[in-house]
This record gives C-alpha cells, structure tokens and sequence, in this order.
C-alpha cells in the first residue's frame, strides 16, 4: 500500500491546508464534488473538519446507486423472479427500495439473485450454467458502462444466448448541466468526477467555464486529492481564471480513454430520456443497448413492467443530489430515513451522501471529535 | 461327528458370533450417509472411529447421558456459539479450529478459565468422512492448546441440501477466578483502548479463500485459543476492566457495543491501530474498512493508563500478542459513540454496520 501512502501523508496535508486557510480568507465558498466517490473520500477521512469554516462542501449527484429511479428496482425485481432467471447485481443495489420491495426481499422469497463484482462474472455464470437465464443489473456511468460493453461483446464472440444485460447506465454531463440551470444553484466551483474522466476526458466539461462561468478541477479520490482539487479551485478564483484543470493527471488524459470510449460507442446508443431519482426525467443522458445487441438485452428479451413510480413524499433525495439541501436538512434524515431502512437511494450506497454523512460525518464538526493518546 | 462335538463347534460358533457382536462397528463408510446419523451400528462406528478416537478422555469415554465433572465452589462461565463458515478449510485454519477457539475464548473474555466443551455436530448426507476426520482431529489439536476437553457431543444427519455439509456447534464451561470481574460499568475516562495484534486477518482470508474475487493475496486466518494471553494479561494488569475478541463485525463493532453499554466515548487513533499491508490492500479493493472485518485470534482490551505499559509489556511477551498497540481511549464525549482521528488528521465516527457486506465469514 505504498502507493496509497503516499497521498494520506498528514505532513503533506498540512502543507496543502496551510495554502488553502490562506487562499480561503474570509470568502464563503461553495463547491460541489460531483462523484460520490469523492463524498465517501471527504467523510471516510473526515477532511470537512480539516477546512476552514468557510468552505463548504456540497454532495453532488455521481453516485450510481443514488440516482437510479425506484421504477426500475421494480422492474430489476420483475425479471429476477422470473422463473430460470438468475440475476446477477453489484451488491449495493441489493438494498435500494422500489415500490415493492428490495432485491434482497425478493432473494428471501425465492428470487435467485446473486452479488458480483463484475459483469465479466455474471457472464461466467451464464457459462456455468448454460440452463439458466443469467441477467445483469447494469448500472453507473461511464466508469462502469465500459465494462459492461466489453461483456455484451465477450458474449456475442462466446456465442453465450443465456445472458442479458438490463442497462441502467447513464452519463455524467446531463445531470451537471441540470444541476447548473437550477435557479437555485449557489456553487462557486466543482471538483470533477475522477473515475468516469478517465473514460470521457477533461474536454466534455469545457461548458462549465464557458457556459456558466463556474471553475472545475478532476479530482483524484485520495484525501490529499481532494485537498489539492480544493487549493486548485480556490487559486483560480484568487487570480480570477476560470478553466476545466486536472488535479488527477496520474490517471485522466485530456482527450480520456479512446479504447473505452470507441467500445462504448460500438455497444450503447442513448436513449431518447431516462429517469433520475430525484432530478426528474432528463433527455439523452442514458445507455441502452444498440439494436444489433437486442439478443442481449434484458428490455427486448423481457417484458418489462416499466411502472413509474413517484418518489416518497417526505424523501428530499432530489434536493440533496442537487446540493439544494445537506442530508442532515432532509425531514426524514436519521428518523424516518436510516441506513437499516433506508427511504431515499442516498441513504443507501456507501457513496451516498446521505448513507455518507450518517456512518462517518455526524459528530464530525469541528472540534467535537476528541483527539486519541493512541 | 457326535452330537458333543456338534454342540461344542455349535458353542464355539455362537461365543464367536457373540464376541464378534461385542466388539465396537467398523466404519467403513467414505461418506455420510442417513444411517449414520440413525442411532444404529453406523453412529457407533462414526463415532467411535471419528470423534472418540480424537477427543477420548475419562470423562468423555464413559459415554453416559451427560457428561459428569467436579467443580470447587466459586462461579462458572457458561458459552454456545454455531459455526458455518465457508469454505470450511482456509489458510491458518478450519471450522474445527474456530469452533474450539470462538467458544474458548468467550469464555476467557469475562475472565473464565476455560475447562470443558461440548460440541454437535450437524452433517449434510454425502459429507466426505475424512474431510470430517480432519476437521475433528483440527478440534482435538485446539482443544489440546487451549488445555480444555471435549466431554460431550451430539451428532446429527441431515438429508442432502438441508444443510451445507457441516455445522458446528460448542458450547463451554470455564471456571471464573474469585475476586476476578470485567464489566463495562467499571470503565473511567482515560483508560486506554489496546488491541493484541494486525486486525481483519481472519475475515480477509477467508473471504480471498473462497476464490470468486479473483484476488490473491498471503493473508491468514489468525484463529487462536485466548485464554494463555488474557491469563498473561490479567496477572499484569490486573485492574483491566473489560475484553472483547472481536469476531464478526470486528473492532468496531465490539467497541460500539461498548461505548453503548459504559455510556462513555471511545477515541481511536487510526494511524497507531495495527492492519497488516495485505489486509489493508485488500479492503481498499473492496471497500471494506478493515476495523468491520472479523478477528478469530485477537482481543480488545480496555486497561486504566496506569498499568497501559504493563499490559502491552507482558502482551507482547506472548506468542500471540507480539503486536500488540494502544489504539485509543476512553472519553466523556460523545457517550454511546466511537469516534476516530483518521491516519490523514481528519475525523469521523465509526458506526455500526449495516446489514452485512461481506457474506457469512465465522
């Protein structure tokens, strides 16, 4: 774990914290990390308390899990009940609610239903049990969606007919600019989601600045990552620049990854609109699976409810994702809406930051957290 | 041949058949079948060529309904737990050493010293005899270091798919020292927080033994009986107020149990709590915070500061305490939570689990 090390140095920190307490001065500022990679980074080393208290960081909505609609948990349900159908999901959508029930209710009723870590693991169990309908539970952005277009074509070249993906796929740039035109918005800056950029690159952002004259920094997801993203945002608004900058050059190139990017392409085609939880419906901003791919399609093998079903009245996920609100201002947060019975998605995926800010960030302002003798 | 010589090759025949019938079953048998589990000649032969021919001991050898042992006066120490781990053999250990370990050291963390187990034994029809056979003489070795005995046990079969080849349950009597109480409610702020050794171990290396995570790394299990380092422990820091192996859930869940039974806080120091690089490794792979990873060999202990140096000299001293650290304190603030200083300077609190990440690992 050298490598890791290296960016949860506490010396290094300092120095970083030290640029920013004097880059900060007196000015309020308001940045939002869009990755939910990130919310869990800030909270799992507790860097909110490390900041000056006039910088506030706000939980954006990149966190796959958090945004997907509970229509389309219903709509997982439905296939993985149906008989023969193994369904296969990443273990975090396993407890996310629909209308009726989690996909882990519906394993202790009879639904086999199985975690994996990849998609390329789903298809091997289609191999391994060629009687059975195996289907995939595809979500994420375009972090994740390259892995699932590289099994679709495994499948197509193994000649493997029993495996299906249910694409729930979506991009990253629609929600940013939903979120930019909210006439609510009170950002001064992002830190870039660094995952989904070593796909897309740092040039699909350039409308940040352009557009709505806000500044953006990729952003790695080691604390001192963050730290630095932080110092990076607040130095171009010191010296009054506003650009698209990479803090996360070890991994994201400019013009990201062209293999993944082509494969991508060959597999997905966007829809014409998907649901966002929360945010609504927002037009060309999801995966489905080309035409030529339907034998591998979950939507075209399947009949699939497609029931839309309204978020919970008292669940404020949407203000959250937008950074309207904190999850601590949502009615439900803590009561109504835990981790153990979780109502919003945001409360559910250990990136939420709802889920986020109750394992880690409670007690964590400044200064209530005593200091171990070790 | 006169009928004296038949009546006699007659009586020599049946007293042949009679010592025959006398003499204990065979087992023959490579794999669990219903009959073994029927109370017949096959259970006597199961459990004559298996489980007594590992544990045999006076007590156990005399077969009676219930095992009968002395005891002095004083107070006893009383524990069950089931094992179900899968895979049932991992590196550093099996479902045999975990199910003489876990119940011993139950019993050693409220102080007893363990004495007796009893343990039963649930099989799936179609288990493999000799994969039994190890998994008992691994029960046998345990039960040898931690100096306790196996006085009674219970077998049971169970038709294919009722069960997953194999469940183990113990249960233990230990015999608690007069004048020795380890309670929640004697904890002061101040006390410190020390742990015997590198945490997650155990969970980490079963969790990469089950080989679906396409992840290989040289962790093992630390599974180990407690009572010689809680003994060690205790006579020289004899005003230890609480211990704790923290199996499933791991630290943090032992001390957010804790912290909700004493009312107080607990602060923990990220960068002293000792986890191997592998482990480490592994769990940033994973997602995993090795603090919620299961121990078999390891112990919690919460000592006054006073006798801070004598506990982690004399843990150390010991074969399985080498690394033992401080890795926190007991505070006022906030009661009922265990909070932590992160290795990076930040600070969180450490909660407790929801649900379950990581599929059954003890």
């Amino acid at each position: 774990m050298k490598f890791v090390d290296e960016f949860r140095d506490p010396v290094a920190a300092r120095r970083v914290l030290e640029e920013i307490t004097a880059l900060a001065g007196d000015t309020p500022r308001s940045f939002m990390e869009i990755c939910g990679g990130h919310t869990h980074t800030i909270y799992r080393h507790g860097i909110e308390r490390l900041l000056p208290e006039t910088i506030d960081l706000v939980h954006g909505p990149g966190c796959p899990v958090c945004v997907i609609p509970m229509g389309r948990v219903d709509d997982a349900i439905a296939v993985a009940r149906r008989p023969g159908v193994l369904f296969t999901t990443f273990g975090d959508m396993m407890r996310v609610p629909g209308g009726t029930g989690t996909l882990l209710e519906a394993k202790a009723l009879g639904a086999d239903v199985r975690m994996v870590y990849s998609p390329l693991d789903a298809l091997r169990l289609a191999e391994m049990n060629p009687e059975r309908d195996v289907v995939f539970f595809a979500v994420g952005f375009e972090t994740t969606a390259p892995s699932t277009a590289l099994t679709v074509l495994r499948a197509r070249q193994l000649e493997v007919t029993n495996f299906a993906v249910f694409s729930n796929h979506v991009t990253i740039v629609p929600p940013l600019r939903a979120i930019l035109e909210s006439p609510d918005l009170r950002l001064d800056g992002f830190l870039g989601p660094g995952h989904v950029s070593t796909v897309v690159g740092n040039r699909p952002y350039r409308f940040v600045p352009e557009r709505y004259g806000k500044p953006l920094v990729t952003a790695g997801f080691e604390p001192l990552d963050i730290l630095q993203s932080i110092a990076m945002l607040l130095r171009q608004l010191d010296e009054g620049r506003c650009e698209v900058e990479n803090q996360y050059t070890r991994c994201v190139r400019d013009e990201g990854n062209p293999r993944a990017l082509a494969v991508l392409q060959e597999v997905f085609e966007l829809r014409p609109h998907f649901e966002w939880r929360g945010l609504g419906f927002i037009s060309q901003s999801a995966l489905k699976l080309r035409a030529e791919f339907a034998a591998w399609d979950a939507e075209e093998r399947y009949e699939i409810p497609g029931v839309r079903v309204a978020d919970p009245k008292a669940c404020q996920c949407g203000e959250v994702l937008k950074g309207v609100i904190k999850p601590w201002e949502c009615k439900v947060f803590g009561t109504g809406c835990t981790p153990e019975t979780p109502i919003g998605t945001c409360m559910v995926s250990s990136e939420g930051a709802c889920a986020a800010y109750y394992n880690f960030g409670r007690f964590a302002g400044r200064g209530r957290i005593p200091v171990a003798s070790g | 041949m006169t009928s004296a010589d038949r009546a006699f090759a007659e009586a020599a025949v049946q007293a042949r058949i009679e010592a025959f019938r006398r003499r204990r079953p065979k087992l023959n048998d490579a794999h669990i079948t219903t009959a073994h589990g029927a109370g017949g000649k096959a259970s006597a032969a199961l459990f004559d060529s298996v489980f007594l021919q590992a544990f045999t001991n006076p007590v156990l050898d005399l077969m009676a309904d219930s095992a009968v042992v002395p005891v002095a006066a004083g107070r006893l120490a009383v524990t069950t737990d089931s094992y179900v781990v899968t895979p049932r053999r991992f590196p550093g250990g099996s479902i045999g050493d975990l199910a003489v370990n876990g119940t011993v050291n139950d019993l050693a963390m409220v102080g007893a010293l363990p004495q007796w187990l009893t343990a039963a034994f649930v099989l799936e029809e179609g288990l493999p005899v000799d994969e039994l056979r190890g998994y008992v003489t691994d029960m046998a070795a345990a039960a040898s270091a931690a100096g306790v005995t196996i006085v009674a046990g219970d077998t049971k079969v169970v038709p294919r798919g009722a069960a997953d080849g194999l469940y183990i349950t113990t249960a233990g009597v230990g015999l608690i020292p007069d004048g020795r109480r380890l309670s929640p409610s004697s904890l002061q702020p101040g006390d410190r927080v020390v742990v015997s050794g590198p945490i997650g171990d155990h969970g980490i290396a079963v969790l990469l033994a089950r080989g679906d995570l396409a992840l290989e790394a040289d962790v093992r299990s630390d599974t180990a009986a407690l009572n010689g380092l809680v003994e060690a422990l205790l006579s020289a820091a004899p005003a230890t107020r609480w211990l704790r192996d923290p199996t499933r859930g791991g630290v943090a869940s032992a001390l957010n149990e804790l912290a909700v039974a004493a009312a107080v806080g607990v602060a923990l120091d990220e960068a002293s709590i000792p986890v191997r690089q592998e482990v480490t490794a592994a769990c940033e792979l994973l997602g995993i915070d090795p603090l919620y990873v299961a121990n078999e060999g390891r112990l919690v202990a919460v000592v006054p500061d006073a006798e801070l140096d004598a506990a982690l000299t004399a843990m150390r001293l010991h074969p399985l305490g080498t690394a033992s650290a401080a890795i926190g304190e007991i505070v006022v603030e906030p009661p009922g939570m265990v909070t932590l200083v992160t290795g990076f300077g930040g600070a969180r609190i450490v909660d407790l689990l929801v649900g379950d990440p990581l599929p059954r690992i003890c």
